[in-house]
């Protein structure tokens, strides 16, 4: 059971008669960064709230490293680090003096280390420069950046990060993907909700999709890469004929244009079909096995409607 | 338990009892730029006070505020400006000063969205509803002791000070006048401690820390025009502002503790039943912002 950083089991969340989080039961196992995707609406930041005691589950528990949330919170919650929904600070203060506020909230904080643990954090998200700034004054990606250095006052087990990336530029994206993956290796667990697929095909380890309230996928990056089933594209001028060919050894799914004749490969190895289809006379002027991108898993998961999940 | 979760509950960090996180509160609370100019507002109603009544002597027929009459004697003693000038922004200028105070408490967080984050760090609720009372309460003793003393200082300075004599006519020292001064203020912080207890109710009930305090401003002009209505007299001992004026109890020889005592019997209610409101309120509460 403590093999998990996070664990949900039968999480539910009910406002009114509306259903946001449906039993959903995460596992992110220790030192895991795990990207929890989802489109906009399915319930990813609400299950985030659920896991800080923020808000009450209607149905369900969880623990957070190995511990019953939210009845322990303060024993536990001084190791998890996190960013919900957004910064929020207060906007006439300074970002230092922001940092210091919730350092004196924190009951578990040494108050002698505070200066150098928040010129350590600011620092390590590259703020050091405006720290004396007022917030107010900040970029979207300056707040965000502090929004991150909160979360890193002290040393932590276990980060919770909704969309930290958002509002970044490149360089800033970069260096919070840089950021996350140096707190993976320092031994943190990350629990990453995020829209950014690139990202999530970069650090995470682990994926979980929401989709309508509900947990749809949960398993190790590569084996959500492998479950994806590979295409085999032909290009040639002959497409009947190839098409024919493909059917002939067993792929499915099977498309045909002017151009080209492609098919889902299953348990057939490439090199078969190339053999079959010049052994048939097919005019083979290219081939290529695709595998599906992660965001082509991501769609077949979540439907492609635009609309946010009601 | 297996023994692998007690480990980890072992593990857990240390809790240190400490005042930073209060101090943090009342540091925020005097850097805030609004807090400021509350604060010179209520110092300057006694000098604005001063020198209208220098310029032109009153008629104590129309004065304003519904408290005993202090107007009449500060012309001879500038010690009465302070008790005119807390008498006079009673009606007003104090309540609102503890309003915005009080409805930003809770509601005002919650609209940054610092709620979240504090609630995270981890902060106990019950131990948030503590401390955010606690900057409450000293406004609510802070600002009469403002107007005190901005009065006293500019009345001293425009009319001079000497003997004070009471309501009851009998002639005490400046010493043992600023003594009772001080018992007004003190008494005041109570009630308007009371008054905060409310405003601290209503913060936990919204987002928009100006609903609260403007919810919180009615309510109590409210009392006062309540308060007024000889129809409703049933009511008014069970209304929060009614006992307010009782501060110049304090100013008759010998004081007359008696009649303070219902005063701070209802301020005392008041804050155990609307603290406790608050908590039921905020101890449970879905926090979405």
């Amino acid at each position: 059971m403590t093999d998990l950083a996070v664990a949900t089991h039968g999480l539910t969340k009910r406002f009114g008669s509306q259903v946001a989080v449906d039993t959903v039961d995460l596992a992110v196992p220790r030192g895991a960064v795990y990207g929890f995707l989802g489109p906009n609406g399915s319930g990813k930041t609400t299950t985030i709230r659920m896991l800080l005691g923020l808000i009450g589950a209607t149905a369900g528990r969880h623990e957070l490293l190995g511990v019953a949330m939210p009845e322990y919170a303060a024993d536990v919650l001084p190791r998890v680090g996190a960013l919900v929904e957004g910064p929020g600070f207060h906007p006439y203060l300074s970002g230092r003096d922001n940092l210091r506020r919730l350092d004196a909230a924190d009951r578990s904080a040494e108050a002698r280390t505070t200066d150098a643990r928040i010129a350590a954090a600011l620092d390590r998200v590259g703020l050091s420069a405006a720290a004396g700034k007022r917030y107010r004054t900040y970029s979207l990606g300056m707040k965000q950046r502090l929004a991150i250095a909160a979360a890193l006052l002290v040393p932590r087990d276990l980060l919770i990060l909704d969309e930290p990336t958002n509002g970044l530029d490149p360089q800033g994206t970069r260096e919070v993907r840089s950021l996350v993956g140096a707190l993976a290796a320092e031994g943190a667990t990350v629990l990453l909700s995020t829209h950014l697929l690139a990202e999530v095909e970069q650090i995470c380890t682990h994926v979980g999709v929401m989709h309508r309230g509900r947990l749809v996928a949960q398993e190790p990056l590569a084996q959500l890469r492998s479950d994806a089933a590979p295409r085999a594209r032909v290009l040639t001028d002959q497409p009947a004929q190839a098409a024919l060919v493909l059917r002939t050894l067993g792929l499915t799914e099977i498309t045909e244009t002017a151009a080209e004749a492609a098919g889902q490969l299953g348990e057939i190895a490439p090199e078969k079909v190339v053999a079959a289809l010049v052994h048939d006379g097919v005019a083979v002027r290219g081939f290529e096995v695709e595998s599906p991108s992660l965001e082509d898993v991501f769609v077949s998961l979540t439907g492609r409607g635009f609309d946010v999940s009601g | 338990m297996s023994a692998v979760e007690l480990s980890e509950v072992r593990a857990a960090p240390v809790r240190r009892a400490s005042s930073r996180f209060l101090r943090s509160e009342l540091r925020l609370i005097a850097v805030r730029r609004r807090n400021q100019v509350s604060l010179a507002a209520l110092a300057a109603v006694p000098v604005v006070l001063a020198v209208a009544m220098k310029v032109a002597a009153p008629d104590p027929a129309d004065r304003p505020g519904g408290g005993p009459d202090f107007f009449a004697q500060i012309t001879g003693n500038g010690f009465f400006v302070a008790l005119a000038a807390l008498g006079v922004e009673l009606g007003l200028f104090l309540p609102i000063a503890i309003a915005m105070l009080a409805g930003d408490s809770v509601a005002g967080e919650a609209n940054q969205g610092t709620l979240r984050y504090l609630l995270t760090v981890p902060v106990n609720r019950t131990r948030l509803l503590a401390v955010k009372y606690a900057g409450i309460v000293a406004g609510a003793f802070l600002a009469p002791l403002v107007v005190a003393v901005s009065g006293l200082v500019i009345g001293l300075v425009v009319f001079g000070g000497g003997d004070v004599t009471l309501l009851s006519g009998t002639q005490v020292g400046l010493g043992e006048a600023l003594l009772r001064l001080l018992g007004v203020c003190l008494f005041l912080g109570v009630c308007l401690s009371a008054l905060g207890a409310v405003g601290l109710f209503l913060s936990t009930l919204t987002e928009q820390p100006m609903g609260a305090t403007i919810a919180l401003t009615m309510l109590c002009v409210a009392g006062f025009v309540l308060q007024q209505i000889p129809q409703l007299e049933w009511l008014h001992p069970y209304l929060l502002t009614r006992h307010w004026q009782d501060f110049g109890e304090l100013l008759r020889d010998p004081v007359s503790f008696g009649a303070l005592t219902p005063g701070l019997l209802s301020a005392g209610a008041y804050i155990v039943v609307f603290l406790s409101a608050a908590w039921a309120r905020f101890a449970g509460r879905d926090v979405t912002s």
